[in-house]
């Protein structure tokens, strides 16, 4: 479950080019759901999920994650919580160029000194379920665009997150894998993640799957349709 | 502590994958620095090697040498001198040197004439240095044409040659009898090139020296420790060819540094958001970035001063000969013993890889400082 | 074979490489000991007092045996011979007695 109290961004503060990215929005999450941000480009969807991401902080406000208060947490912590209950898709994949679909896989748990050879096993199990273990050994630019975003989701899938945030995941899609992609994502709430999307795709939004729709505009809640 | 040395070796692993991507111009970058440091891995083991020898086998050279001085011009000595020098308390025995230079026009090259009690050496026979047979190209049996100072042609045949093993010392030499080195350099008889003298105790060496100075003020005197001190101050740092070398190294150091502390490509940067994004710390960001300096630092160092050292002792720095030979005709095959100064090769070996390293952290230390939503835009 | 295993073992051949080079010095200083002791041996009977290393000129062939005049005599305009003397400074029995010789 996460709560957001009055959360507000603002860039450049104090500055004259200060902007207000995110002007005061409170909501909050259950787990186990799939949620929507849906907004026009510039209304802040990415904002406010690199902050409920733990990626950035707020200027100002509280982020409340399962009763635990995260916004004042040291970085160290921050990034301890973030790897462990968040995974990250990205619009643009951000997959490390030049590295294998395995390697790709297994770094976001690099740092945490686990065993080698069980490593290399969980990242070849999820790459095997998500059926792209036969290319572990390509490097990541020779992929296609359904295959690098399969190793995406693995990639945010190596920690076992509870919750998974997708930006704008159909954009550079086709209408099959975007179909294929939000078929992944019901297996996941399925499995008992909690599932935050920001797009303004209908072939995200419009699905049963998605139980409730935030919308977005210059930073905040429009009504909060379901 | 496991943990910690899996973590290392994770990391490890992704510098390792991270640097193969420009394989090119990593192996580039590795082979230059290592040329640098071989270079100067080079000169260290060289002239570490020769000081030492130096150091052991000039310590049987005389004790003091007396020069006879003539409006600034060495002059010969007379060996009554040597009389006069032996009277002095502490003096125990006085010896007269011949020798001199002579220039052989068909070659080019300067050889050191020696008299010599040498067995082997008689009226018309000579011994020959390693250096002057292959100069020559004379052998056992061979003969050699000399000219005299009045210009007639005195053939000398060559007895034998210098064992090449005391090159060092002996490549240049040419053993002769005193009766054909005062016939080709018309040296009267009486005299001598210079004397030397043996000083029973040797903490008295320079006393002896005034002693012989005040008794003769038209000779110099040389004394062994001054000897000593020469080859110690022999190739030291503030020789013209050496600071040459050094600053050369010291640009092709500071440009390798540079390239990397002149800030971080967006690629890098980006690919250091990315990181931060899929859950790597600062610490680890940076921990990246130290193996990345030290892989390529430790890599140009081994092979820097292994290389280094397989040149100046295997192949007796056959790379400096062009610097060491210069305009001379003869060259000795320098076969140094090798020595390592450990105090020397840790400053190198430090030099080499801390430097790199932090000019590798720096920039990054504010990269990875930056939140990590930086890859979301 | 993982590319960190890689690495260390790159690095423990490489460290033992070096290992090699310091028992190959040490045992190169025993081994050369005859050589020295034929150098020393030459040395002590003759009377010599430099290493041939230069022998372009006197001043270069013989470092400690030469004042400052020396040079002056092998050739009046030329006080210096390439390389060896960029590499070798004069020796300081000269240099103590002048002061500064740069």
């Amino acid at each position: 479950m996460i709560e957001l109290v009055n959360i507000r961004k603002s860039f450049n503060t104090g500055k004259p080019n200060e902007f207000v990215a995110i002007h005061g929005v409170s909501l909050s999450i259950d787990s186990e759901k799939a949620t929507v941000f849906r907004g026009p480009s510039g209304s802040g969807k990415t904002t406010l999920l690199s902050m409920i991401g733990c990626l950035a902080r707020p200027t100002s406000g509280r982020i409340r994650l399962n009763g635990q208060e995260i916004t004042s947490l040291p970085e160290r912590f921050l990034t301890e919580i973030r790897q462990k209950t968040f995974g990250f898709m990205f619009q643009q994949f951000n997959l490390i160029k030049g590295v294998t679909a395995l390697e790709n896989v297994m770094l976001p748990a690099y740092p945490s000194g686990e065993k080698h050879s069980s490593l290399k096993r969980r990242a070849m199990d999820l790459l095997d379920t998500f059926k792209i273990s036969q290319k572990a050994l390509s490097n990541v630019e020779w992929l296609s665009g359904g295959e690098a975003q399969r190793v995406a989701i693995c990639r945010a899938l190596i920690n076992n997150p509870s919750v998974i945030i997708a930006d704008e995941p159909t954009a550079n899609l086709d209408t099959k894998l975007s179909r294929e992609f939000m078929e992944i994502m019901g297996r996941l709430k399925g499995e008992g993640k909690m599932i935050l999307i920001a797009s303004h795709d209908p072939l995200v939004y419009e699905l049963s799957l998605i139980d409730r729709i935030i919308d977005l505009r210059d930073g905040r809640i429009d009504g909060s349709g379901s | 502590m496991e943990k910690w040395i899996e973590r290392q070796k994770h990391i490890i692993d992704f510098t390792v994958s991270s640097l193969l991507r420009r394989r090119g111009k990593n192996a580039a970058l590795i082979t230059v620095y290592a040329f640098v440091i071989f270079m100067l891995a080079s000169v260290v083991f060289f002239v570490q090697a020769i000081k030492r020898e130096a150091s052991i086998i000039l310590q049987d050279s005389p004790d003091l040498i007396i020069q006879r001085m003539s409006a600034g011009r060495h002059e010969l000595i007379p060996v009554s001198y040597g009389d006069r020098i032996r009277s002095i308390r502490g003096i125990s025995a006085v010896k007269s040197r011949l020798w001199g230079y002579y220039y052989d026009s068909v070659t080019g090259a300067n050889y050191t004439l020696m008299v010599s009690q040498d067995p082997r050496v008689s009226a018309g026979r000579i011994v020959i240095g390693a250096g002057v047979a292959r100069a020559r190209i004379a052998f056992a049996g061979d003969t050699i044409e000399f000219r005299a100072y009045d210009g007639a042609i005195i053939d000398l045949e060559v007895k034998d040659t210098i064992n090449s093993q005391s090159e060092l010392v002996s490549s240049d030499l040419i053993l002769v009898s005193g009766s054909d080195f005062r016939r080709l350099f018309r040296v009267p008889a009486g005299y001598a090139t210079d004397l030397t003298a043996k000083v029973r105790n040797p903490k008295e060496q320079p006393m002896v020296a005034l002693k012989v100075a005040t008794l003769l003020p038209d000779t110099r005197q040389i004394l062994k420790e001054e000897i000593l001190r020469t080859y110690d101050a022999a190739f030291n740092w503030r020789g013209g060819m050496i600071i040459v070398i050094l600053s050369g190294m010291l640009m092709a150091f500071i440009i390798l540094a540079w390239d990397k502390a002149s800030g971080l490509s967006s690629e890098e940067r980006r690919e250091i958001g990315i990181l931060k994004a899929i859950g790597w710390e600062t610490s680890d960001v940076l921990l990246l970035k130290f193996w990345e300096g030290m892989i390529l630092s430790l890599s140009s160092l081994f092979s820097g001063i292994l290389l280094a050292y397989a040149h100046v002792f295997f192949t007796s720095s056959f790379l400096f000969e062009p610097a060491l030979k210069g305009w001379a005709v003869l060259y000795p095959r320098f076969k140094v013993a090798p020595f390592i100064d450990p105090f020397q090769l840790a400053t190198l070996c430090f030099l080499a890889v801390v430097p790199y390293i932090v000019a590798t952290i720096i920039p990054v230390w504010r990269t990875a400082t930056v939140d990590p939503d930086s890859v979301m835009r | 074979m993982r590319k960190s295993s890689l690495f260390l073992l790159y690095l423990l051949v490489n460290a033992l490489l070096f290992v090699l080079m310091f028992v190959h010095a040490s045992h190169q200083q025993t081994a050369s000991m005859p050589s020295l002791k034929e150098k020393a041996f030459l040395i002590e009977r003759l009377g010599l007092t430099d290493l041939c290393i230069f022998t372009e000129a006197s001043y270069t062939r013989h470092l400690s045996q030469a004042d400052l005049h020396t040079p002056f005599q092998d050739a009046p305009m030329s006080l210096e011979h390439f390389p060896s003397g960029s590499l070798v400074s004069p020796s300081p029995i000269i240099r103590k007695i002048d002061g500064k010789v740069d």
